[in-house]
C-alpha cells in the first residue's frame, strides 16, 4: 500500500496578511505564541543568567541580532546584498566615543545622537552607490570598513591603531543588560510591521522588480534610502552600545568579522523573514563564543557552516518552523 | 628619484595587473565574482612552501605543483559548490566570501600571518637599471607579467577553448546554441582563474612574507584593478594596473606606505561612484537606467 | 470627438545608438492624444529603444521627447509616469511574492495617485486594486485576484500589467509587445479591453508584432527600419504600400 506525506495549512481562516478571524482562545493561544512565548524569554533571559560571562555573551548575542537583522533589511527592502555591516557598527562605534570624550555627553545622549547621527553618516557614504546591484554594490560594502580603518591607521586620528579609551559606561548593569534586548526586540517588531504596510510593499517590490516600480512613479532611490538608513541605524546603536560597553573603541570595529557573522546568523535563521536572523544570532553567537578557545578557527567554522547552509538549505530555520507551524503534516494512501 | 618611481611604478603596476588578471578572466567569463580569490593566492604560497620546505621537492616543480592544485580547487569550487546557486548573485557572492574567508582563517590559524613564512627568490641579484638597483626577483616578475598577459591573449584569440570562453563571455545564449557548455566553461575559467592567481603568488610572495593578511589585500587590489579597468576588459586591466600602481608608488613616496591601500580602496569607490562599469567596461545597464 | 493638438506627445529627431549600432536615428513624429498609434517593424529596428527612451529607461544621445510642450527628454522614468504615461515591459515580470491585488498596491501608492486621491488609510487601497483588476478581466469573485503574481497564466499576467498601468490614470499608454506570447483567443479576449481603453480617451502607443490585431485597434501605423520611420498611415495604407510590404509583410497579409 503506497503511502505519501500530505501537507495541509490550518484551519485557520487568514483573511489579510495580519487579520485573522478566531474562533476560540486555543485558536488565539496558538496565534500569540510564536511572538509572545521568544518574547517572554528573552526578557526574562537577563534574569537567570549568573555569570558575568553569560551576561557577556548574551549582550554580544544581542549585538550580532542587530546586525543580522541590519542586513536582512537591507536584502528584504533593497535586494542588495551588504558585505560591510562592519561600516554601520564602526560608525557607531566612533561617533559614540567622539561624543563622549570630546563633548562629554552622558552615555543615554550618545547612543540616541550616534544611532541618528551616524546612520545619516553611513547612508550618505553609501548614498552614491545605491544605484547600483549585486556584486558592485557589495564591492562598495566590502570597501568602506577597510577604507575608513585604513584612514585611521594612516591619519592617527582617532587614536590611530591604539583606539580610544576612557570612554564612559553605563550608568547600571540593568541598562546595560536590558538596553539592548529592548531594541532588538522592538526593532525587530517595528521592521516587521513597517514591512507588512504598503509603504513596506512597495520596498520590498523593489527587490523583485525595480523597473516595473520605477515604470509605476515611485522614485526608488528615496525608498533605498530610507532603508539603507533604518538597517544602519541599527548597526550604529550595536557600535555605539558596544563602545560604551567595554569603554572603548578600536580599529576592530571595522573588522571583517562583524560583516561575515551577521550574514551567516542571517542564513541560518532564514532570510527574509527578519525574526530569523535574530533567532540565528541567538544560535550561532553562543556557539561561536563557546569555541572561542579555538581562536581564529571558530570563523574558519561558521563560515563553512554558513557555505554548507547556502548551498543545501537555503530555507533557513524559520521558514521551515513556520511551515511545521502553520501546517499539519500526515501520511495518506494513495 | 623620478628614475626609480617610473621603475618601481612599472613594476608594481605589473604586480597589480598579475593579482587582478585572473578575477577578471574568471568574472569576464563566467560573470563569477570570486571573492575567494585573495584565499586562493595565500594558498597556493602556502603549498609552495610545503612541497618546497617540507617535502623537500625541486624549487621549480614545487611551484608548478602549487599552481596545479590551486587551478584544480578552484575548478572544484565550481563544479561543486557554486554550480548549485549559479544566476543568484547573493548566493554567489556569499559562498565565494565566506570560503574565503574560512580558507584565510584556517591559514591565519596554522601561523600564517607576519613573517612566519616566506619563500626564497629565484635568485637573489640585484641589477642595475639605469642607475636604480633593482633586484633580480622584480625584474623575474616583470617578464613573466608581461609574458603571461601575451600567452593569454594568444590563448583566447587562437586556441579552440579560448574563443569558446570569448564566445560564451560575449553572447552566453548563442554559445549555447553552438554546442558550448556554460557549466563547463565556468569549470574550466575558475580553474584558469586561480591558476593565475596561484602564478601570481609564486611570483609574487618572494618578494614579501605568506601571511593571511595578504589575502584581502590581493582581493581588494584585483577588485581596484577590475573595477577601475571595467570588469571583464582585458585591456582595462592593464591601464588600470598602470593607473593605480603609478598612482600607489607616489602616494606611498611622498605621504607613507599605508597609503598603498588606501589608493586602491579610493580607486574602487570613485569609479563605482562616477563610471561605475569602468573606464573600458561595456556594462551598458549600468550607466543607462535600464 | 477629441482635442487634436500637436503639442500632446511628441517625439522629435531621437538619436541613439549602442557602441555604433544605431538602434534610432533621427526619428521624429507626434503622438495626437486619443489616438491608437500603432509602431510595427522587424527585430533590431529600434521599437523597444524607442519605449525605453521616452519612458525614461534610456537617455538618448540627440533628439527630444515632449509631453504638452514641456521638455521631458532625461527625466527619469519615475517622473514621466509620474506624469501619467504608463508603459508594459516586454517580458513580464510581476511583483512575484504578491499576490495579485498586491501588485497594484505599488503604483496607487505613487504620489500621483497618493495626491489624486487625497491620502487613504492603508488597507484602502486593496479594494481599489480589485476594481482595477476586475476592469481587467480578473473574475471578481473567484480566487484569481488574490492568487501569488507567480501562479499566474500568462495571459493574466498581460491583463496585471495593464491594469498596473491603468492605476496610474494614465494619459498615454505605451505597450510593448503586449499580445506577444499570447494564443490567439487570448488576444481576442484583450481586444474589446483596449477597445474600452481607447472610448475612455487614453491615447494609446502600441509597439506590435501581432498585425492582424493592430491594425484592428490603430487609426495610424508607423513603420520603423533601422531606426528610421520608413512608412506612415492608416492600416489600410501601410497594408498597400509597397515597399513596407516588400521588406516587412511579403509572408504575413
Amino acid at each position: 500500500m503506497a503511502k505519501r506525506r500530505e501537507r495541509i495549512d490550518r484551519p485557520i481562516k487568514v483573511l489579510s496578511e495580519d487579520i485573522y478571524a478566531l474562533e476560540s482562545v486555543s485558536r488565539m493561544i496558538y496565534v500569540a505564541a510564536p511572538s509572545v512565548f521568544p518574547i517572554l524569554f528573552l526578557l526574562l533571559l537577563p534574569l537567570f543568567t549568573p555569570s558575568l560571562y553569560m551576561q557577556r555573551v548574551l549582550i554580544l548575542t544581542a549585538v550580532y541580532a542587530l546586525l543580522a537583522l541590519s542586513w536582512d533589511f537591507i536584502a528584504v527592502a533593497t535586494g542588495l546584498v551588504s558585505l560591510g555591516q562592519a561600516l554601520f557598527f564602526g560608525v557607531g562605534a566612533y561617533s559614540a566615543a567622539i561624543l563622549n570624550l570630546h563633548f562629554g555627553l552622558p552615555p543615554m545622549v550618545t547612543l540616541v545622537v550616534s544611532t541618528l547621527g551616524g546612520a545619516a553618516i553611513a547612508t550618505a557614504l553609501v548614498a552614491p552607490c545605491l544605484p547600483l546591484r549585486g556584486i558592485y554594490f557589495a564591492m562598495t560594502t566590502l570597501v568602506y570598513p577597510l577604507l575608513l580603518a585604513r584612514a585611521i591607521e594612516a591619519t592617527a586620528v582617532l587614536g590611530g591603531t591604539d583606539g580610544l579609551v576612557g570612554i564612559a559606561s553605563f550608568p547600571n548593569v540593568w541598562v546595560e543588560r536590558y538596553l539592548v534586548l529592548v531594541f532588538v526586540l522592538g526593532a525587530t517588531f517595528a521592521l516587521r510591521r513597517l514591512l507588512r504596510t504598503d509603504f513596506g510593499l512597495v520596498m520590498r517590490s523593489i527587490s523583485d522588480n525595480d523597473q516595473a516600480v520605477r515604470a509605476s512613479a515611485i522614485n526608488i532611490t528615496v525608498y533605498k534610502l530610507i532603508a539603507v538608513y533604518l538597517a544602519s541605524a541599527l548597526g550604529c546603536f550595536a557600535g555605539a552600545y558596544f563602545t560604551h560597553l567595554y569603554m572603548f573603541v578600536g580599529l576592530s570595529a571595522f573588522s571583517l568579522d562583524l560583516s561575515i557573522l551577521p550574514i551567516a546568523c542571517a542564513v541560518i535563521g532564514g532570510m527574509g523573514t527578519l525574526v530569523g536572523p535574530v533567532l540565528g544570532a541567538f544560535i550561532l553567537v553562543p556557539l561561536a563564543e563557546m569555541v572561542r578557545d579555538l581562536g581564529t578557527l571558530r570563523i574558519v567554522f561558521y563560515s563553512l557552516l554558513l557555505v554548507a547552509l547556502v548551498l543545501f538549505k537555503p530555507e533557513g530555520l524559520m521558514n521551515f518552523l513556520h511551515r511545521k507551524y502553520q501546517q499539519i503534516e500526515r501520511w495518506v494512501q494513495v | 628619484m623620478l628614475r626609480s618611481i617610473l621603475i618601481y611604478g612599472l613594476i608594481n603596476s605589473i604586480i597589480l595587473a598579475l593579482t587582478a588578471i585572473g578575477f577578471s578572466l574568471t568574472y569576464g567569463i563566467s560573470r563569477v565574482a570570486n571573492f575567494a580569490h585573495g584565499a586562493l593566492y595565500v594558498l597556493a604560497g602556502f603549498a609552495a612552501w610545503v612541497l618546497f620546505y617540507r617535502l623537500g621537492l625541486n624549487y621549480y616543480l614545487a611551484l608548478f605543483l602549487a599552481v596545479v592544485m590551486v587551478a584544480l580547487i578552484g575548478a572544484a569550487l565550481y563544479r561543486f559548490a557554486l554550480i548549485r546557486v549559479r544566476g543568484m548573485p547573493i548566493s554567489e557572492i556569499i559562498v565565494t566570501f565566506a570560503l574565503g574567508t574560512a580558507l584565510l582563517e584556517l591559514l591565519r590559524f596554522f601561523g600564517l600571518f607576519g613573517s612566519n613564512y616566506g619563500l626564497p627568490p629565484l635568485r637573489r641579484a640585484t641589477l642595475q637599471l639605469s642607475g636604480v638597483p633593482v633586484d633580480f626577483q622584480r625584474v623575474a616578475v616583470v617578464v613573466i607579467g608581461v609574458v603571461l598577459i601575451a600567452a593569454l591573449w594568444l590563448f583566447t584569440h587562437y586556441t579552440k577553448v579560448g574563443l569558446a570562453f570569448r564566445a560564451i563571455a560575449q553572447d552566453e545564449q548563442a554559445a549555447m546554441m553552438v554546442g558550448i557548455d556554460p557549466d563547463r566553461m565556468a569549470t574550466l575559467s575558475l580553474g584558469l582563474g586561480s591558476a593565475l592567481a596561484a602564478i601570481a603568488a609564486v611570483v609574487l610572495l618572494p618578494l614579501g612574507y605568506i601571511a593571511a593578511e595578504s589575502g584581502t589585500n590581493i582581493l581588494v587590489y584585483a577588485i581596484a584593478v577590475c573595477i577601475l579597468g571595467g570588469l571583464e576588459s582585458p585591456a582595462g586591466v592593464i591601464v588600470a594596473s598602470l593607473l593605480i600602481g603609478y598612482a600607489q608608488i607616489l602616494s606611498v613616496a611622498y605621504f607613507g606606505p599605508h597609503y598603498q591601500m588606501i589608493v586602491a580602496l579610493l580607486a574602487i569607490l570613485v569609479t563605482l561612484v562616477f563610471r561605475p562599469s569602468g573606464l573600458f567596461g561595456r556594462q551598458k545597464e549600468l550607466e543607462e537606467r535600464v | 470627438m477629441f482635442e487634436v493638438t500637436t503639442d500632446f506627445l511628441v517625439v522629435d529627431e531621437l538619436s541613439k545608438s549602442f557602441g555604433g549600432v544605431k538602434a534610432l536615428d533621427r526619428l521624429g513624429f507626434p503622438v495626437v492624444q486619443g489616438e491608437v498609434l500603432g509602431i510595427i517593424g522587424l527585430n533590431g529596428s529600434g521599437k523597444t529603444t524607442l519605449v525605453n527612451v521616452i519612458t525614461g529607461f534610456i537617455r538618448p544621445d540627440s533628439g527630444h521627447v515632449r509631453f504638452r510642450g514641456k521638455e521631458i527628454t532625461g527625466l527619469p522614468p519615475e517622473k514621466i509616469s509620474g506624469l501619467g504615461i504608463a508603459r508594459t515591459f516586454q517580458t513580464v515580470r510581476p511583483f512575484h511574492h504578491l499576490p495579485a491585488f498586491k501588485n497594484l498596491i505599488v503604483p496607487l501608492y505613487s504620489s500621483r495617485i497618493r495626491s489624486a486621491a487625497g491620502g487613504g488609510r492603508w488597507g484602502d487601497r486593496d479594494a481599489v486594486a480589485l476594481d482595477l483588476l476586475e476592469e481587467v478581466g480578473f473574475e471578481r469573485d473567484s480566487a484569481v485576484p488574490y492568487k501569488p503574481a507567480a501562479a499566474l497564466p500568462h495571459g493574466y499576467l498581460r491583463r496585471l500589467e495593464l491594469a498596473r498601468c491603468l492605476a496610474l490614470r494614465p494619459e498615454v499608454i505605451i505597450t510593448d509587445e503586449l499580445f506577444s506570447g499570447l494564443s490567439s483567443s487570448e488576444v481576442g479576449s484583450l481586444m474589446p479591453l483596449m477597445e474600452r481603453l481607447r472610448e475612455r480617451g487614453i491615447t494609446l502607443m502600441m509597439v506590435e508584432h501581432r498585425l492582424r490585431e493592430l491594425f484592428q485597434l490603430a487609426g495610424r501605423v508607423i513603420v520603423m527600419e533601422q531606426g528610421r520611420k520608413i512608412a506612415e498611415g492608416p492600416p489600410q495604407a501601410i497594408v498597400a504600400d509597397k515597399a513596407v510590404r516588400e521588406t516587412y509583410l511579403g509572408a504575413e497579409l
